[in-house]
């Protein structure tokens, strides 16, 4: 049977939701799904990935992980998938999964695909291409495991209830490595809902003309009660909302009831972040918008 | 100190790219330019030489039409280029990319390699730091704001929590976002200095690889179009605009 591993991204308090999601798919391609969660917080996570089904949780909470290159984290995956040759690692498409994925790549010569929404085997998977105008499935040849990076919101999570066997692993650190220090962090402050559990998204963009226009979508999201905001590229690079609020291709994926677009002219990388909304509301100037 | 801007021709920036019978996405022929998201970082490293000494090196791996990216990185300001072209590469995946352009990065003197965080028609996103691990370099991803002081680098990057100022020993990696820079328009002065600039363009040979390097691991297996959207309702604004939403987010129970 296919040995499917899964690299879950912890922090210290808790995991992210990609992983029970990613655990949903690879359940229906391997027994004993094994999950691979390294730094601050891994150990306490092993909790939720048995409830969704992880037989085995390799951990470490160790805080040389917590480093910003990823090198460290990489080499020690690597180790473990000499140790124990799975046939394919699933990683969420998230800026941790992307360095760990990219640099494990590198180390096993393994074949990679990135933003792929399903896998119909463990050796094929499937990506929307040309900005989601076209399904492709490819084929993934070359030394194991192969690597794939899955975008959010892809399988619906489920708990199957079980409890996972916690291995404790040591960290590898490469030869000559030299850290690279993080001299402060910033949280990004969430103004109101979170954007990715919200039932409607109130989302801006170039059109909303400055910052003052978001205000307007907070004023209609406290009216709702609820309603998360969100932003398109423009109006983050333009640094009127933080990043934290990008919705698309390199930002969050959202699924809400409603999804309400205000100013925002649906480039293909802003839509692969909503589309799979239920309602679509989108107030512009353009009537040829999609 | 030097910087190596990795920069990549891309077909159709701002259309819609074709595939070919093979599967392959229509490189040759097809109306290309540099990407623009490389032009961020190739900007700001220009910045950082012109402040501080050096020279900025672009490097790229494509087909014979990619001449024209390096040729813009030149007419920006980058000092040389270096394109590697060869027909083994056609589909090459991520891995033979990256072996390709950490071989090219290798064969020039470089104290921090600069790539866009992903390319507009390809946008894996993992490319640069395969090229890093190859290399055995640090890096950092997602930065929105660069310098250099003395041998180290700081950085501020975006993170899933939020944000991060870090410090690097140099040499690095890094990939950057659109906010690290405002790209300058070539002048024509520039446009023409290009022309006479150094250009190298070594073989996989050259390069030290072989052809087992560039073999892809991946074959495309089926294309498919999406299922096409319905069209949705266009109603003009007008005074019964907002009761109309009002009725579809009812409809939705969220209010
Ligand atoms: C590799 C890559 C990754 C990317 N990732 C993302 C991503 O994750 N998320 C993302 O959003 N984008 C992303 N982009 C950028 C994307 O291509 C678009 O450039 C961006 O989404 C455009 O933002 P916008 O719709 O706000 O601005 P514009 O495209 O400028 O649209 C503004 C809209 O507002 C309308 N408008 C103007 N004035 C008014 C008014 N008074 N009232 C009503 N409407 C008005 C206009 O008609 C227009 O439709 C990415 C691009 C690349 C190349
Ligand atoms: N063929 C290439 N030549 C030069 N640079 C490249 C090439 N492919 C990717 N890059 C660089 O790597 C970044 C990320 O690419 P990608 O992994 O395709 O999203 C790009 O934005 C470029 O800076």
């Amino acid at each position: 049977m296919a040995g499917v591993w899964i690299w879950a991204d912890v922090a210290s308090d808790g995991v992210a939701s990609s992983a029970p999601e990613l655990l949903a798919k690879a359940r229906t391609l391997g027994d004993d799904v094994c999950v691979v969660a390294l730094g601050p917080g891994a150990r306490g996570a092993a909790e939720t990935l048995g409830e969704h089904g992880a037989v085995r949780v390799y951990a470490s909470d160790d805080e040389r992980l917590d480093e910003p290159t990823s090198r460290v984290a990489a080499h020690t995956l690597a180790a473990l998938v000499v140790e124990h040759s799975p046939d394919l690692v699933l990683f969420p498409s998230s800026y941790r999964g992307r360095d760990v994925a990219g640099r494990l790549q590198a180390i096993t010569g393994s074949t990679l695909m990135a933003n792929a929404v399903d896998l119909p085997s463990t050796d094929r998977a499937r990506a929307e291409i040309l900005g989601g105008t076209a399904i492709v499935d490819v084929d993934l040849g070359g030394p194991a495991p192969r690597l794939v990076l899955l975008r959010p919101r892809s399988f619906e999570p489920s708990v199957v209830g079980g409890s996972a066997e916690v291995v404790e692993i040591d960290v590898v650190e490469p030869d000559g490595f030299v850290s690279t220090r993080v001299v402060e962090r910033t949280d990004a402050v969430s103004t109101g809902a979170s954007l990715e559990e919200a039932q409607v998204v109130l989302a801006g963009g170039r059109g909303l003309g400055g910052p003052d226009g978001f205000r307007m979508l907070e004023e209609l999201a406290e009216a709702i009660g609820g309603a998360a905001i969100g932003a398109s590229r423009a109006a983050v690079d333009a640094g009127w909302m933080p990043y934290a609020s990008q919705i698309g291709q390199t930002g969050a994926t959202v699924k809400p009831e409603v999804y309400l677009a205000a100013g925002i002219s649906g480039a293909l990388q802003h839509a692969v972040g909503m589309k799979g909304s239920r309602r679509i509301v989108a107030i512009t100037k353009d009537p040829e918008a999609p | 100190m030097n910087i190596a801007v990795l920069v990549k021709w891309v077909p159709e920036p701002q259309g819609t790219p074709t595939l070919g019978p093979d599967h392959l996405l229509v490189r040759e022929g097809a109306v290309g330019s540099l990407d623009p998201g490389d032009e961020y970082g190739l900007e700001r490293a220009l910045q950082l030489v012109e402040r501080d000494g050096g020279e900025v090196i672009a490097i790229s791996m494509g087909p014979e039409v990619a001449v024209a990216a390096v040729q813009r990185a030149l007419a920006m300001g980058a000092a040389r280029g270096v394109l590697v072209t060869d027909d083994a590469l056609r589909g090459a995946d991520t891995l033979a990319t990256a072996r390709v352009l950490a071989a090219a990065i290798r064969s020039v003197d470089a104290d921090l390699v600069v790539a866009a965080v992903e390319s507009t028609d390809g946008y894996t996103g993992t490319l640069p730091i395969t090229v890093a691990e190859l290399l055995s370099l640090p890096s950092v991803t997602f930065v929105t704001s660069l310098d250099v002081v003395g041998s180290e680098l700081r950085a501020e990057r975006q993170t899933a929590a939020g944000a991060e100022a870090v410090e690097s020993p140099l040499p690095a990696l890094i990939t950057v976002t659109t906010g690290v820079a405002e790209p300058r328009y070539p002048s024509l002065k520039g446009v023409m200095a290009a022309k006479s600039k150094p250009l190298d363009r070594p073989s996989l040979a050259d390069l030290g690889l072989a052809g087992d390097d560039a073999r892809s691991s991946q074959t495309v297996a089926s294309v498919e179009a999406a299922p096409e959207k319905t069209r949705g309702r266009v109603t003009e604004a007008g005074p019964e605009t907002a009761a109309e939403i009002a009725d579809l987010l009812a409809e939705a129970r969220v209010i």
